[in-house]
């Protein structure tokens, strides 16, 4: 039981960096990822308080991730821009457009907004066992399939993937829509599973402890995930910590995820086992 | 059609608010209307925007600096924040201690200690970079959420007011704050004083040695270690003015604003920056260009209240296309190399 509630307090952190392995194998780091899980949160929450179906409001958080990274997708692979600036900018645009549309049509009211929930056996929800599954097929994909081989090329030296003709941003945009895919349910579970509601910036920097922890894990999905269990600790020591009879300020607690991040991105420091080619546009030579 | 591109910026910005205004469905005529006589209808508008841009325009000359030298500091809310709290500890013991010191000294130390706060928490991921290799953006993310749960805690322990009844930090005296123009505007000389910063960080960008190897840095970090400039240390040197500068927006939204603090302290401020600095171009003149119209945005969008509860939310939306239209138009002209006929 312990284990299970470690899972769900590590899965949104654990979902979106999963789905950023693939990202930044392929050389692109999705800044944004933090608002691809905003706008899942929250398009998810209010598909589900319209129709009463969870599963919809899944649906619709998958959908609204998917759209986010595709404008993040046209403007870093298609106009070839800096992805620092292009995150920042789609990752505001996510926090205007959920908190205008959630103060419209909720209002600044403080009564207690919830939906029905992704319903759970024994505390294990599909999300999670899709979380668990895609650790190994993650790296099966990367490691063991052709396609896996070439994403990782574009990762390392795209003009070596593109001279074997294989298109450099196709193959980009497929890892991209991926993580956006992992994005949407890390957002849903966040509104959907956990909550059940929702609330303004929701995601609260879980989309950059997951870029965090994409580089601890040292692009391996099977470390990434361990790592991301590390966040989930942290992030439950937040409801038990009073319990143990620690006489700490709560918030301290709430920013213990947040240094543990910090902190072992220190601890691992410069490495050179990040893909060659991450973060560098590509463009074909004319 | 040369003429054209300085009237490229209002043209489309007017665009992606009227589009946003029908996106939202408001009515779009009457929400102008508000907006305009909310940020410059009269003089209390005109203080209005004068007031909500000097934060605005003092973050943004920080994440001027910072990326003009290559450091990606998006931990503006960060350093904005830890500035205000250094400013609340030497207030706690200058302003409300026993000794009884007079405003003209409160004051200046008071922003004094804002910029070193915000400077020391850039410095922070300034040095993990340099050292640890640990981006700067994904630092100074981690950082800014750190910082505002440092002052929750010091809201409700440490710093908080004497009756110990509401977790905010004690309202300063009148007179320990910026003095201001009129009583009944919010205008203080916090403005005066970002404008004159601004100009203070052209000079140095463009007009100092320091300034110039800071740019070389950020252009081309090979070509400037080449020439023998020292790197890293230029590096720290960006994010510790960026962090100063940051710093004493809070400083200023402390002692000119807000009073005290509390958990609501920063508005997204240290965030709302970066549009400033880009669409200023990174440069510090033209983002009081910038840091003006979304200031009169901010401004006039608190009357939008009459017709939605979103508000504010609905400038980021404005800012974030706004990014997003003039990184794309950016791409496309760099893409293709205009031809200047010789």
């Amino acid at each position: 039981m312990e284990f299970i509630s470690l899972l769900q307090y590590s899965a949104p952190v654990a979902l979106a960096a999963i789905g950023e392995v693939l990202v930044q194998k392929s050389g692109v780091i999705n800044i944004g990822l933090e608002g691809s899980m905003l706008v899942a949160s929250f398009f998810g929450m209010l598909a589900c308080y319209s129709t009463h179906n969870p599963w919809l409001g899944l649906g619709a958080a998958i959908i609204a991730a998917l759209v986010m990274t595709l404008i993040y997708a046209f403007f870093v692979l298609y106009l070839a821009a800096d992805q620092v600036v292009v995150g920042t900018a789609t990752n505001l645009l996510a926090l205007g457009v959920t908190g205008s549309l959630f103060r419209s049509t909720f209002g600044n009211s403080s009564q207690l907004l919830s939906v029905p929930r992704i319903p759970a056996i024994h505390g294990i929800d599909p999300i999670m066992i899709v979380m668990i599954l895609s650790v190994p097929v993650v790296w099966f994909a990367l490691r063991r399939t052709g396609w896996g081989l070439a994403v990782r090329a574009c990762g390392e030296y795209p003009k070596a993937s593109d001279a074997s003709g294989f298109s450099v941003n196709r193959l980009r945009l497929q890892s991209l829509l991926l993580g956006g895919l992992f994005a949407g349910l890390a957002g849903a579970y966040l509104s959907l599973v956990i909550a059940g509601s929702f609330a303004e910036n929701m995601t609260a920097g879980r989309g950059f402890m997951a870029i965090a922890m994409v580089t601890f894990g040292r692009w391996k999905p099977v470390y990434v995930f361990l790592a991301a269990l590390l966040i989930g600790y942290a992030v439950s020591l937040q409801f038990k910590f009073q319990t143990y009879g620690w006489n700490v300020p709560y918030q301290l607690m709430i920013a213990l995820p947040y240094i543990v991040a910090l902190l072992v991105l220190v601890l691992v420091g410069k490495g050179a086992s990040s893909p060659g080619a991450l973060a560098q546009p590509y463009r074909k030579d004319k | 059609m040369k003429w054209l591109r300085p009237l490229l910026f209002p043209v489309g910005l007017f665009v992606i608010l009227v589009l946003t205004l029908v996106v939202f469905r408001l009515p779009v005529l009457d929400s102008l209307k508000l907006l305009v006589t909310g940020a410059a209808g009269d003089k209390f508008g005109w203080s209005r925007t004068a007031v909500k841009s000097t934060p605005l325009l003092l973050t943004g000359l920080g994440m001027v600096v910072a990326w003009r030298g290559g450091m990606y500091n998006i931990g503006g809310e960060g350093q904005f924040i830890v500035g205000g709290l250094f400013g609340a500890i030497v207030a706690k013991f200058l302003v409300f201690g026993s000794l009884h010191v007079p405003p003209f000294i409160t004051i200046p130390l008071i922003l004094i200690a804002c910029v070193l706060g915000g400077a020391a928490w850039a410095w922070l991921a300034g040095w993990l970079y340099v050292r640890r290799g640990v981006e700067v953006v994904i630092s100074t993310i981690l950082l800014n959420f750190i910082a505002i749960q440092v002052l929750g805690y010091a809201c409700s322990g440490p710093l908080q007011e004497m009756k110990k009844q509401v977790p905010l930090t004690d309202l300063l005296p009148d007179n320990a704050m910026l003095p201001k123009l009129s009583r009944q505007m919010d205008l203080h000389l916090g403005v005066v004083i970002a404008w004159v910063v601004a100009i203070l960080v052209f000079f140095y960008l463009f007009r100092t040695r320091s300034g110039y190897r800071l740019r070389l840095v950020g252009e081309n970090s090979n070509m400037a270690r080449a020439n023998r400039i020292q790197v890293d240390r230029t590096r720290l040197l960006a994010m510790c003015l960026s962090g100063s500068l940051c710093g004493l927006a809070g400083g200023i939204e402390y002692l000119g604003m807000a009073g005290q603090l509390g958990s609501g302290f920063s508005q997204q401020w240290g965030f709302l920056g970066i549009p400033v600095a880009l669409l200023g171009g990174l440069h510090p003149l033209l983002c009081l260009g910038s840091a003006g119209i979304f200031g009169a945005l901010f401004a006039g969008s608190e009357d939008l209240a009459r017709f939605t509860q979103a508000g504010t939310t609905l400038v980021y939306v404005i800012q974030a296309m706004a990014v997003l239209g003039y990184v794309g138009i950016k791409a496309q002209l760099d893409r293709r190399p205009v031809v200047e006929p010789s």
